[in-house]
């Protein structure tokens, strides 16, 4: 669970985020919005790469800002843009890279990079130099480098926006089947089918906390 | 994008990761002609860039990863040069001397209360200068007579200027379109906007 | 690039002599010569680096551009010190010229990245009291190597854009927005590698090994 208690943040003069008070249990939630609405900065909050200057975030209980490192095992975080997330030559060593602290093994780290590697239609380029991969392929790599840590949150910030249409539809496929409790951000409105809950920020405030449909209305709504 | 900056150690070493490689891809732009065996290349402004950007810290360290990398055999200098030969030729002191080049300027940007063109140019061509302080003795030791080194060295000057006033430019122009790239470390006031 | 950087894959003695040892005798040769200034013995130092070279059998596709650059800084600096400080004393520096780069590329061509990368930690491991962490020597490689690979993208999409500009000879309207991105790219793999959990064992003092259920 992801509880935001008047999270609020500035950077410098600039407000992003003001008053955000969200208790999320569901599954699947959604945070949409135009460009510098906050819901970007608003998912960092959950793995403290953003430590907001007011209010309190957790999950699970835990406070990433004081516990960053216990609560960045638990929550997985994929980007837009898979060229800057993925650190090592291959595909294998990129995912085995994620277990270094957790798994001591290096034998094991790799057979167990191979396993989810494959277990997501990428088992031919376990050997193939990432940054040669497709950009789909490419942000696969980066969901199974998160996965294979077997995290309870997964949190994206808009993971599609460099996807052609079948690599999106592909990606989103892949989403909707995991176990993890996924926070989305986005604002690519095809994704949000079989979301259980969808919150559109603006001005870095919540304006509406809704299922899918009203909520992308009301998204339709401040956009005209 | 909501331009969140992050202040995690990732951060910095991020940092001087992309920009060793941003000064090895600067020796991936063909030479303006080689002279007297140390060749006239636009990476040797790469260090002072580092050093004007990132500020004395994360600039020199970034140099350092790049000569270590490049000393263990990845062609990462200008002409796919790499392994130990740069540093044992006679441009070693010139390579070498990048360290101090970006610590220089770096910190003449830095402890400037102001990021103005004048003070640009001033550190960028004090940390030309650090380079050339270790540069041109290496070359005389190498020749074995200083004032000889001195007149060899004299050819690359005019290049060299010309890239001085560059990268000064370019600083200026990057610390306004990302004023908060360094922190101001005199006068108090958080950054314009 | 390739990862294994300019390293020539060979079986001979050099190739498989010990990493630590060769580059101490390397860096003795390129001190040695620059204390010497008795041609005789530079040029006997010069005939042994060439038997180096026929020893570890380097092809001469690799042996060509090396004797390129030599040949090269020879003839300018020969020239220069020929004019400057007499004969001899360009025959001597020619001569060191000769011994310390030939001795310096051989090591190079003859010694894998991964091998130094190994011994470079093990020699870093005393300073791991100081804070530095000679495993990460490894990782520092990869990921330099990579963003080389995306920069160089980076700098062809940009100089396309400014060409597409009519700026394509502005130095300014091609570096500055190539730093600004290379910036921007510094940023997000700052952030990927932070999420990942990089610098977390630095801020927690002894991480648990195991996966947590």
């Amino acid at each position: 669970m992801i509880e935001f208690s008047g999270v609020g943040h500035r950077y410098g003069d600039r407000v992003v985020l003001d008053g955000v008070d969200l208790t999320l249990p569901q599954s699947r939630v959604a945070l949409i919005g135009a460009n510098g609405s906050g819901k970007s900065t608003l998912a960092r909050t959950v793995n403290g790469l953003v430590t907001p200057t007011e209010g309190t975030v957790r999950v699970d209980g835990r406070d990433p800002a004081r516990q960053g490192s216990a609560v960045r095992r638990r929550v997985g975080f994929v980007f837009s843009d898979p060229d800057s997330q993925i650190v090592m030559p291959t595909a294998g060593e990129d995912v085995a890279f994620s277990l270094r602290r957790t798994v001591r093994n290096r034998a094991e780290r790799a057979r167990l990079a191979a396993e989810t590697l494959t277990g997501f239609g990428l088992g031919d380029h376990i050997e193939h130099p990432a940054h040669q991969l497709s950009g789909g392929q490419k942000q696969l790599l980066a969901l199974c480098a998160v996965l294979v840590l077997d995290p309870d949150v997964l949190v994206c910030d808009e993971p599609t926006t460099l996807l052609d249409l079948r690599n999106k539809k592909a990606f989103a496929e892949r989403l909707a089947g995991l176990r993890q409790q996924v926070l989305l951000a986005t604002h690519d409105l095809d994704l949000l089918e079989g979301f259980d809950r969808v919150i559109v920020l603006d001005g870095g405030r919540v304006v509406a906390d809704d299922e899918p449909e009203p909520a992308v209305a009301h998204y339709r709504k401040l956009c005209t | 994008m909501s331009g969140s900056r992050s202040t995690l150690p990732a951060a910095s070493l991020a940092r001087v990761v992309v920009f060793a490689a941003f000064i090895a891809v600067l020796g991936l732009f063909p030479g303006i002609g080689g002279v007297a065996g140390v060749p006239i290349v636009v990476q040797n402004a790469g260090p002072i860039l580092a050093g004007a950007i990132l500020g004395w810290k994360l600039g020199t360290a970034s140099v350092a990863l790049l000569l270590g990398l490049t000393a263990i055999g990845l062609p990462l200098l200008s002409g796919g040069r790499g392994g130990l030969a740069p540093f044992v030729g006679p441009s070693a002191g010139f390579v070498v001397g990048w360290l101090l080049s970006a610590l220089v300027t770096g910190l003449i940007v830095q402890r400037a209360r102001t990021r103005t063109l004048p003070v640009l140019l001033l550190a960028c061509l004090a940390g030309l200068l650090a380079d050339y302080l270790i540069g041109i003795p290496v070359i005389g030791l190498f020749v074995g007579d200083l004032g000889a080194g001195l007149l060899q060295s004299l050819v690359f000057v005019p290049g060299d200027l010309i890239k001085v006033v560059l990268a000064a430019v370019i600083a200026g122009l990057v610390h306004r379109a990302l004023p908060d790239l360094l922190p101001p470390t005199t006068s108090a006031g958080s950054p314009v906007r | 690039m390739t990862p294994l950087g300019l390293y020539e894959p060979g079986t001979s003695l050099l190739h498989r002599a010990p990493t630590g040892p060769s580059l101490l005798a390397v860096l003795l040769i390129a001190a040695g010569t620059v204390l010497t200034s008795d041609p005789w013995v530079l040029a006997g130092v010069c005939g042994l680096v060439a038997l180096g070279y026929v020893v570890a059998r380097v092809p001469w596709r690799r042996l060509r551009p090396l004797l390129r650059t030599l040949a090269l800084l020879l003839v300018l600096i020969g020239l220069v010190q020929w004019w400057l400080l007499g004969p001899e004393r360009a025959l001597v520096i020619a001569l060191r010229l000769v011994a310390a780069i030939g001795a310096a590329s051989l090591f190079t061509l003859t010694t894998r990245v991964d091998d130094l990368v190994s011994a470079v930690e093990r020699g870093l491991g005393p300073l791991r009291r100081f804070g530095v962490r000679p495993e990460r020597v490894g990782l520092l490689v990869g990921l330099t190597i990579q963003s080389v690979g995306t920069l160089s993208g980076i700098a062809g999409q940009v100089r396309a854009s400014a060409k597409a500009r009519g700026a394509g000879g502005s130095v300014t309207a091609f570096a500055v927005p190539f730093m600004i991105r290379t910036l921007r790219h510094a940023d997000a793999l700052g952030e990927a590698l932070a999420a990942r959990g990089w610098g977390d064992d630095d801020t927690r003092p002894s991480p648990p090994h195991v996966a947590e259920p």
